[in-house]
């Protein structure tokens, strides 16, 4: 009996050992193409980039685009990425979500080729891009607004100036304004509870600034989440709630939730929708969302201009499609005039989140 | 005499009801206790068929992740979780069981050895995103694998080492010191007593712990998301060194969307996973007892 055992598992062992051993071996043959991009990311070989010059444009595109960044923009990209390896099946797409920031790290460090991004790259971003000698072309693909919310039961709360909200927000508030009665005359007395999107992410940083006016500034005691699915529970089941987050995740649960029109100091209520916010008549909390592509990556794989091409004429529609706002046709146009005349640079000379401002005159301005 | 027997059975009776409550009490709270544990477990599986029975369809494992919840399904995710568990179970089970062994049947009784034995009682406590950073500061950049199969698998190996190791040396200690007598005492070399005795007496008790082990490995979300598999792939994973994305990543992916579909799609990638978890033990277990009978 013992001997009947014993040769099974030798196998077990034997064949354990020979898998192990054999894995690395074997497969480079099969993934050679990922491998290359592996490498790349790792050390910026020249003999990729002479192969590349070589291989001629005709005949069907393959390759890997490496997309990563900011999880707002992942679904537009996704959506991009879906349809682009329906028509160029032999490209691949993965899109990885690691926030705004995470993603500039990645790209900065040469390890992606587009970073999604839900704010202009920031300062410290440019520094260390500019230190790994990454260049960049900086592309707008959709607006998103930014969702003042309270509690549906909530009926006093309709309007809010930016003043009231810097006044909630603004980092001497934590502890003090902790009642609605403080934030305007008139209001109940009814305690106030805040959410908001987690610190690390593009929409808190974009908020602060547009609000509080310093990026990455507020008070600290409200509930923060990086998922908006939380938000919107919190919200929904809390009468004094008052939170931000994007818009799509309002226009899935406008019965749980109500909106909060803004006012930008000039006595008009604005709710964000459609036309307010590409209109740039939502403000301050309507924003642009990019992608950021690799210089340098775009004459080694010619398959990232032709999914830019696409990117850029099917993100209206796509946009809208996953729950943001298409840019007007003249700015995906500049953009596309952008791309061509390979631009580097942000628009924003690397500002970081900037309040109020019309892409089409900054793209036009170049 | 007669008056003392009674008094004592007063006091007999009157204890024994006593005691005979206490029981009852202590039957009482732990049935509760376990109550509890399968009306979680309950809630939580009812909660989870509610939600993902609609959607559970062929095209979950037919089609590639989509903005369209009808059309979305996981099939990059399985493989990649396929891949990941055959490339982990291949890397942990030989290194965790061998190290098993030694420190069971062949290291001596020093400093040294209790040194590795307190360490590895300890890796398996150590949070799983803590193993994530260690394999994405040393596979993924340092040994440049990149964010690949491979990395992930050994990142997956390095967590569920300390497991196989742990049970494996319970499993060989549970084997009775006669047995390693008797086969000494026939001239048996340390090697042949540990492959032809001791380590078939414990293989099926070995074999539960890698079940536990690879079970603990395919619901793993942290670390995978450290190292970066927290992507959207529409596109077949082609070998070990090829990027990827895994199951649990796919469903936390699909509940952080704010399309409400999208979350039964997530209860639904739940039930898968319970699938491919429940089958990969199921045929763990038939093993077992496979081994067992033969014994």
């Amino acid at each position: 009996m013992l001997n009947k055992v014993r040769p099974l598992f030798f196998v077990l062992v034997v064949l354990g050992l020979i898998l192990s051993a054999c894995a690395p071996a074997t497969t480079p043959t099969e993934t050679t193409q990922t491998e290359k991009i592996v490498e790349k990311t790792v050390i910026q070989t020249q003999v990729v980039e002479v192969e590349k010059i070589i291989t001629p444009t005709a005949g069907p595109v393959e390759g890997t685009i490496l997309v990563d960044g900011s999880s707002t923009v992942a679904p537009i990209t996704q959506a991009v990425a879906e349809e682009f390896q329906k028509v160029y099946p032999e490209v691949r797409v993965p899109v990885g979500i690691s926030g705004t920031g995470g993603g500039f790290k990645k790209f900065c460090n040469g390890e992606t080729d587009i970073s999604d991004a839900s704010r202009p790259i920031k300062p410290s971003e440019v520094e260390l891009c500019q230190k790994n000698g990454i260049e960049y072309i900086e592309l707008p693909v959709a607006f998103d607004g930014l969702a003042v919310m309270v509690n549906p039961s909530n009926n006093f709360a309709a309007c809010l100036t930016v003043e009231e909200l810097k006044k909630i927000w603004a980092p001497e508030a934590e502890g003090v304004i902790t009642n609605w009665s403080q934030v305007r005359e008139g209001f109940p007395n009814q305690p106030l509870t805040l959410y908001g999107a987690g610190t690390d992410s593009g929409t808190y940083d974009y908020f602060t600034a547009a609000i509080v006016g310093e990026e990455g500034s507020s008070r600290g005691d409200f509930l923060p989440s990086e998922d908006d699915n939380v938000l919107v529970q919190g919200i929904a089941g809390d009468p004094n709630a008052l939170g931000f987050f994007g818009l799509a995740y309002y226009e899935e649960n406008q019965d749980k939730l109500k909106l909060v029109a803004i006012d930008n100091g000039d006595g008009n209520c604005v709710l964000p929708d459609l036309t307010t916010v590409s209109q740039g008549t939502y403000q301050p909390l309507s924003r642009p969302l990019f992608i950021y592509v690799n210089r340098a990556r775009v004459d080694q794989k010619d398959e990232i201009s032709l999914f830019i091409d696409f990117y850029l004429k099917n993100a209206g529609q796509l946009s809208k499609e996953v729950g943001y706002i298409p840019l007007t046709d003249e700015i995906y146009q500049l953009a596309q005039k952008r791309y061509d005349n390979r631009v580097t640079g942000s628009i924003f000379e690397g500002q970081g989140s900037t309040i109020g401002v019309s892409l089409a005159d900054l793209l036009a301005k170049e | 005499m007669s008056t003392l027997t009674a008094l004592r059975d007063v006091t007999f009776e009157r204890n024994l009801s006593l005691r005979k409550l206490k029981g009852k009490l202590f039957e009482i709270i732990a049935f509760f206790a376990i109550l509890l544990g399968i009306a979680m477990l309950l809630t939580l599986l009812i909660d989870v068929f509610l939600d993902g029975l609609p959607w559970i369809s062929t095209k979950l494992i037919t089609e590639f992740p989509s903005r369209f919840p009808d059309k979305a399904g996981l099939r990059s995710a399985l493989q990649g979780s396929v891949w990941l568990m055959v490339l982990t179970a291949v890397m942990a089970i030989p290194i965790g069981v061998g190290a098993g062994i030694y420190l069971e049947e062949f290291a001596p009784q020093n400093r040294i050895t209790r040194f590795i034995e307190i360490n590895v009682a300890n890796l398996a406590g150590v949070p799983s995103i803590i193993y994530g950073l260690l394999g994405l500061g040393l596979f993924v950049r340092q040994l440049g694998l990149g964010r690949t199969l491979i990395a992930g698998a050994m990142t997956m190996a390095l967590l569920v080492l300390p497991i196989i190791i742990v049970t494996t040396r319970e499993a060989i200690r549970a084997v009775p010191q006669s047995i390693r007598q008797a086969a000494l005492a026939l001239g048996a070399t340390d090697w042949e007593v540990s492959r032809d005795h001791v380590l078939v007496y414990s293989a099926p008790a070995i074999m539960t712990g890698i079940i536990l082990a690879m079970s603990r490995a395919i619901g793993e979300t942290a670390p995978l998301i450290t190292i970066g598999a927290l992507t959207y792939i529409a596109f077949d994973p082609k070998g070990p060194f090829d990027i990827f994305t895994v199951l649990p990543i796919q469903i936390f992916n699909w509940v952080s969307l704010p399309n409400p579909d999208f979350h039964g799609l997530a209860a639904a990638g739940i039930i898968i996973l319970l699938a491919v978890l429940l089958s990969m033990n199921a045929l763990a277990i038939w093993l077992r007892n496979r081994l067992q009978i033969r014994w």
